[in-house]
């Protein structure tokens, strides 16, 4: 412990002395620096102090003094670890109240003038110098804590927390607290309420006159109306469908399962093309009705129906997901009680059945409510003049508004209602239980569906099965015709050699193609964030699982609050906290990065701790008992078993960096465009086509990755004897 | 704070007034004790007493909330668990279900930075110690239970532990085999010279294998002492009820001289020393072997009852018998002549196996 007290130490004091303490111009990891340094740009904080009129940086020296000055107690004298403590918090403190006090245009915080003077000299926001030192603060801290005792005294678990704690405070909650902030003041930064209630309060948020016959309504209705028709209708048919593969005899109904896969893999927008192309003005059915019917086109698509459709596309395969376990679930002895105590099969269904599935409809139903609130793609290709939140605020951003405080309210609203639908979820789904599944053998058989129930499920199932087959055939089929758009069937390549077209040249090859450059960076960032997510996701999840201490339930709000915020609330809210020192992150690729890695890492958290779930703790506690420390425990022992759950957080992660959409489209600059914001401006060109042909492109780069995770990752072994296998993992 | 390589004799653990709380549960509440070197000392209690919980404590696996733990004479309070030279054998074994039989003995080693050679060359050797060759290369989930056991033990013992820790070891193991490995892993300590603490909540099988015994309740300790004292001198009545099958009967101390008391029991009396009781009701406990039962009324005092139950065990009898003192449990090793339910029986006092217990 010593060692690492001494070694952050110096990194500390190195980082004071030789690095640029701001950020530099050609990005976090660009080395272009070197040849100017150190100038008024790129000078460490020593230099800074001494020639370049920032004298203030200096005070950062003092606390690294103090954590080399621990040095001077023994480990066990309590001196030792609240000297650390103390440096590590104030040098934090110390570090960020500077940022914030002092940015671009010198002195922000004015009061502070008759305390210092007036400072003129403008300061970025924080590069490598600055980074490493308030890194080194929090393992001082971190090293500090463990010595005391608390964290079983054991430095690699207090390190993780409070890193990952300081890393979620930083990217999670300081963005949206920042928003918040901005809603609630003017532009010049005074608490300004009236224009919040003002902005809040606005008629076309809460406008209800379309339910007495006037045009429209609000935006809070139009959203609230979408997610209940996307929850209830996906709930049902994701119902459908479970009982279908579950309970009656239909030839390929294990084929059904293979279709959930597909909205996984697709970027959220993909499917409204697809919508277009055959509903639209000029679309196939439209074309066809016209033909044959004589019905005129228009343009009802664009609207509610839609992005109903398309939402209802990509949420029903998630609801068949979580119905099924819960129809799988249902004990058939269940229903055979209820028919020898002289039940017919619809009684059995009605008054077994039914209140068995009710808390899994419930489960379902409120995450196709949350998933519709929260998307953006769809609404954005094909609302047309129905407006919902998630739309609202992007154009507020980008619009010709640019009004940024009405776009956080906007955000705040739509976050009030997310957080309230999984304050529901919460509340209300965790206090019922139904365990119907015993650790007894039950070998009853599914009692038979009614006949006219099985009748209405086939007639529900299978053409809307047909339907998203048709779908995601025309997504396929679009790249390779002239325009599908418009009923030009003619095949053609010129779709994708205008996207990725590459000439041989005598200079080698060029990437002329006008997709490459979003293409290349959504690889890039999606391969850097994936194991970042993962490392980041499975070590908060081992914390939570394995260790206790004070404050558990708050880190573990903390790590899910991510989760529950829309896409287009977290964009937000980075604009707003990130586009100012001492966090000055927006148009770099950076911002990406660590987007994608906090809203993602809740899924390898839960990942990590259902695995961690079943391993018994006792194996963490022999390697440790054998004196490996924390650090080679997580990497011998726990790592090799959490396979799976690496492989999913891995594959989550990965795809749905590439195929995200709602918080990107805020983040990407010209330099770091994403493969999404890309083809959603293509759709905004009528580019369908071109549209489509890359979505295709995404979806098998996206393929070819979940191969190379598998094989990469690989599988446990855990030898044959299947049985004995779980009693070992899981015995007591 | 890095272990020594030299090898070291065993070493002494030391309680100092240890208190462990969960938020405002005390698990181990103001616990001292010293376990000597080279003894075996069981941690003793039901369920939820703290044996367990005190065992982690020895380990590192907890931190205690109050007060000190020295091993080996220096304070380890708040060293975790990789910086302590103690082994712990766990109850579920916690073999490491990715590696094989000798990657697990030699993980201590090897995390230590041993050669890979060296480190299986020393689990070898520890391997041969618990008797099991020739399972190198065998999964753990190829082993049957007494066998993963012994791989367990040889895996804590790479490390030359100063303790060595056993969490209810045999809890696993059917009924047969647990004798023997009892006996296995009290050999072992005799051998190596080990200081073992050794969790469980079997009497029998704590005052089988211990030089010392240390019984748990409510997160203290009710009684700690050599297997036979507690046997038969009982501190309390938890102790008396939970050491074995005993009779608590309400007796009266009739008169106290030094040591000794003058206990009248029914319509016996006899001198049992006295453990700081005073003159007035008590309670005594009796064991069932203590009670001798014959058909006919014997020579000297005897206490008379009606044959309730007898249960037929093989090795001896069970007698549940009604007496003017109350409900006696008795074990009689007389199988050739079994009492009829409904019949008279007499009830002589052997001079072992019954104490007073002093009210606390």
């Amino acid at each position: 412990m010593r060692k690492l007290v001494a070694g952050w130490s110096a990194a500390a004091l190195t980082a004071f002395l030789f690095l640029p303490w701001q950020a530099i111009e050609d990005g976090f990891f660009g080395f272009g620096w070197i040849q100017d340094y150190p100038d008024d740009r790129t000078a460490s904080a020593l230099f800074y102090g001494l020639a370049f009129d920032r004298p203030w940086l200096w005070g950062v020296l003092p606390f690294v003094a103090l954590g080399v000055l621990a040095l001077a107690f023994p480990r066990e004298d309590r001196r030792f670890g609240q000297t650390l403590v103390f440096a590590g918090l104030g040098g934090l403190g110390y570090t960020f109240l500077q940022g914030f006090a002092i940015g671009i245009t010198g002195l922000q915080w004015t009061w502070l003038a008759p305390l210092i003077g007036e400072v003129e000299t403008s300061q970025y926001g924080f590069g490598w110098g600055a980074t490493i030192i308030l890194f080194a603060f929090l393992m001082m801290v971190s090293l500090g804590v463990a010595a005391l005792g608390y964290f079983r005294g054991d430095a690699f678990i207090a390190g993780s927390v409070i890193v990952s704690t300081a890393l979620i405070l930083a990217f999670v909650f300081f963005p949206i607290a920042t928003m918040l902030a901005g809603a609630v003041t003017d532009e010049h930064g005074n608490l300004a309420f009236d224009l919040f209630w003002r902005r809040f309060f606005a008629d076309d948020i809460w406008e209800l006159n379309c339910l007495v016959g006037g045009p429209r309504c609000g935006v809070v209705f139009n959203t609230v109306l979408l997610g209940v028709l996307t929850g209830a209708l996906s709930t049902l048919m994701g119902l459908a469908f479970a009982l279908v593969v579950v309970r009656t005899g239909l030839p390929w109904r294990k084929g059904l399962r293979a279709l959930t896969i597909l909205p996984i893999i697709t970027p959220p927008f993909v499917i409204s093309l697809a919508i277009i192309v055959l509903f639209g003005r000029t679309g196939i059915v439209t074309w066809f009705l016209e033909v044959a019917f004589g019905i005129p086109p228009s343009r009802w698509i664009y609207g509610l129906p839609g992005v109903l459709i398309s939402q209802l596309l990509s949420q029903i395969p998630v609801a068949f997901l979580v119905m099924i376990g819960v129809v799988e679930a249902i004990s058939p002895s269940l229903e055979e009680a209820s028919q020898t105590l002289g039940a017919s099969r619809w009684q059995t269904f009605r008054t077994v059945t039914w209140p068995l599935l009710r808390p899994g409809l419930a489960a379902a139903f409120l995450l196709g409510f949350v998933e519709s609130l929260a998307d953006f793609g769809n609404p954005l290709v094909l609302g047309g003049n129905f407006d919902v939140l998630s739309t609202k605020i992007f154009f507020a951003i980008v619009g010709a508004q640019h009004d940024p405080g009405r776009a956080a309210v906007l955000a705040i609203l739509l976050l009030i209602m997310t957080l309230g639908a999984f304050w529901i979820q919460m509340r209300w789904l965790g206090k019922q239980s139904y365990v119907t599944v015993t650790g007894k053998g039950d070998s009853g058989l599914s009692a038979e569906l009614p006949r006219k129930l099985k009748r209405i499920l086939y007639w529900t199932t299978i053409p809307w099965a047909a339907f998203t087959l048709i779908t995601y055939a025309i997504v396929i089929f679009g790249g390779f015709v002239r325009d599908i758009g418009r009923f030009d069937l003619e095949f053609t390549w010129r779709h994708y050699l205008d996207a990725f077209r590459v000439e041989l040249t005598e200079r080698g090859m060029f990437f002329s193609g006008s997709a490459w450059d979003s293409l290349i960076t959504t690889i890039q960032v999606s391969a850097i964030s994936a194991p970042l997510t993962g490392i980041m996701g499975l070590l908060v999840a081992y914390i939570l699982a394995r260790t206790k201490f004070a404050g558990q339930r708050t880190f573990e709000f903390l790590t899910m609050l991510s989760f529950a915020i829309p896409g287009t609330v977290v964009g937000v809210s980075y604009i707003v906290a990130f586009n100012v020192p001492p966090l000055e992150l927006t148009g770099t690729g950076l911002i990406l990065v660590i987007c994608f890695v906090f809203r993602n890492m809740p899924v390898g958290v839960r990942a990590g701790m259902a695995a961690l779930s079943q391993i018994d703790k006792s194996l963490d506690e022999a390697s440790l008992t054998l004196g490996a420390r924390t650090a080679t425990t997580v990497r011998r022992v726990v790592m090799p078993l959490l396979r799976p759950a690496i492989v999913a957080t891995l594959v989550f992660s990965f795809v749905h960096a590439m195929t995200a959409v709602s918080a990107v489209i805020f983040l990407v600059s010209a330099r770091h465009n994403m493969a999404t914001a890309y083809i959603v401006g293509r759709v905004e060109a009528g580019e369908f086509a071109l549209a489509i042909a890359y979505s295709t492109v995404l979806i098998g780069v996206m393929a070819l990755a979940i191969v190379i995770i598998q094989l990469g990752v690989g599988r446990r072994q855990l030898g044959r004897r299947g049985q004995q296998t779980a009693a070992a993992l899981g015995g007591h | 704070m890095t272990k020594s390589t030299t090898k070291k004799g065993p070493a002494s653990v030391e309680f100092r007034n240890v208190t462990k709380r969960y938020g405002t549960v005390a698990a181990v509440s103001d616990v001292s004790f010293t376990i000597e070197p080279g003894t075996l000392v069981t941690l003793l209690g039901p369920s939820g007493c703290g044996k367990t919980t005190t065992l982690r404590l020895i380990a590192g696996l907890e931190i205690a909330t109050e007060g000190q733990i020295k091993i080996a004479g220096e304070d380890v309070t708040n060293l975790s668990a990789a910086d302590r030279d103690v082994s712990m054998v766990f109850q579920s074994y916690a073999l490491f279900p990715h590696m094989n039989v000798l990657d697990n003995v030699a993980y201590g080693p090897t995390v230590a930075g041993q050669k890979k050679s060296d480190a299986y060359d020393l689990a070898r050797q520890k391997l041969a110690l618990v008797g099991l060759k020739d399972y190198d290369l065998r999964l753990p989930s190829e082993l049957s239970g007494g066998q993963q056991q012994r791989v367990a033990v040889a895996r804590a013992l790479t490390m030359e532990p100063q303790v060595l820790l056993f969490d209810e070891p045999l809890s696993n193991l059917d009924a047969k085999l647990r004798r023997r490995v009892r006996e296995d892993i009290r050999d072992l300590q005799r051998d190596l010279n080990l200081t073992v603490a050794y969790v469980t909540h079997d009497q029998q099988e704590a005052l089988a294998v211990s030089d010392r015994v240390i019984v748990m309740s409510n997160a203290r300790i009710a009684q700690m002492g050599a297997p036979r004292e507690l046997y038969e001198a009982p501190a309390s009545l938890f102790v008396a009820d939970f050491m074995g099958d005993s009779n608590l009967i309400d007796a009266t101390v009739e008169r106290v001289s030094g040591d000794q008391a003058l206990v009248k029991i029914g319509v016996t009396s006899l001198e049992l020393p006295s453990r700081g009781t005073k003159t007035g009701p008590c309670k005594v406990s009796i064991r069932p072997e203590s009670l001798s039962v014959t058909a006919s009324a014997p020579q000297g005092p005897a206490i008379p009852g009606t044959i309730r139950k007898a249960a037929y065990l093989g090795t001896h009898m069970e007698y549940t018998l009604a007496a003017e003192i109350g409900e006696l449990f008795v074990v009689d090793r007389d199988v050739a002549n079994p009492k009829p339910v409904g019949s008279t029986a007499y009830l002589a006092l052997a001079r072992t196996g019954v104490s007073l217990v002093p009210s606390v």
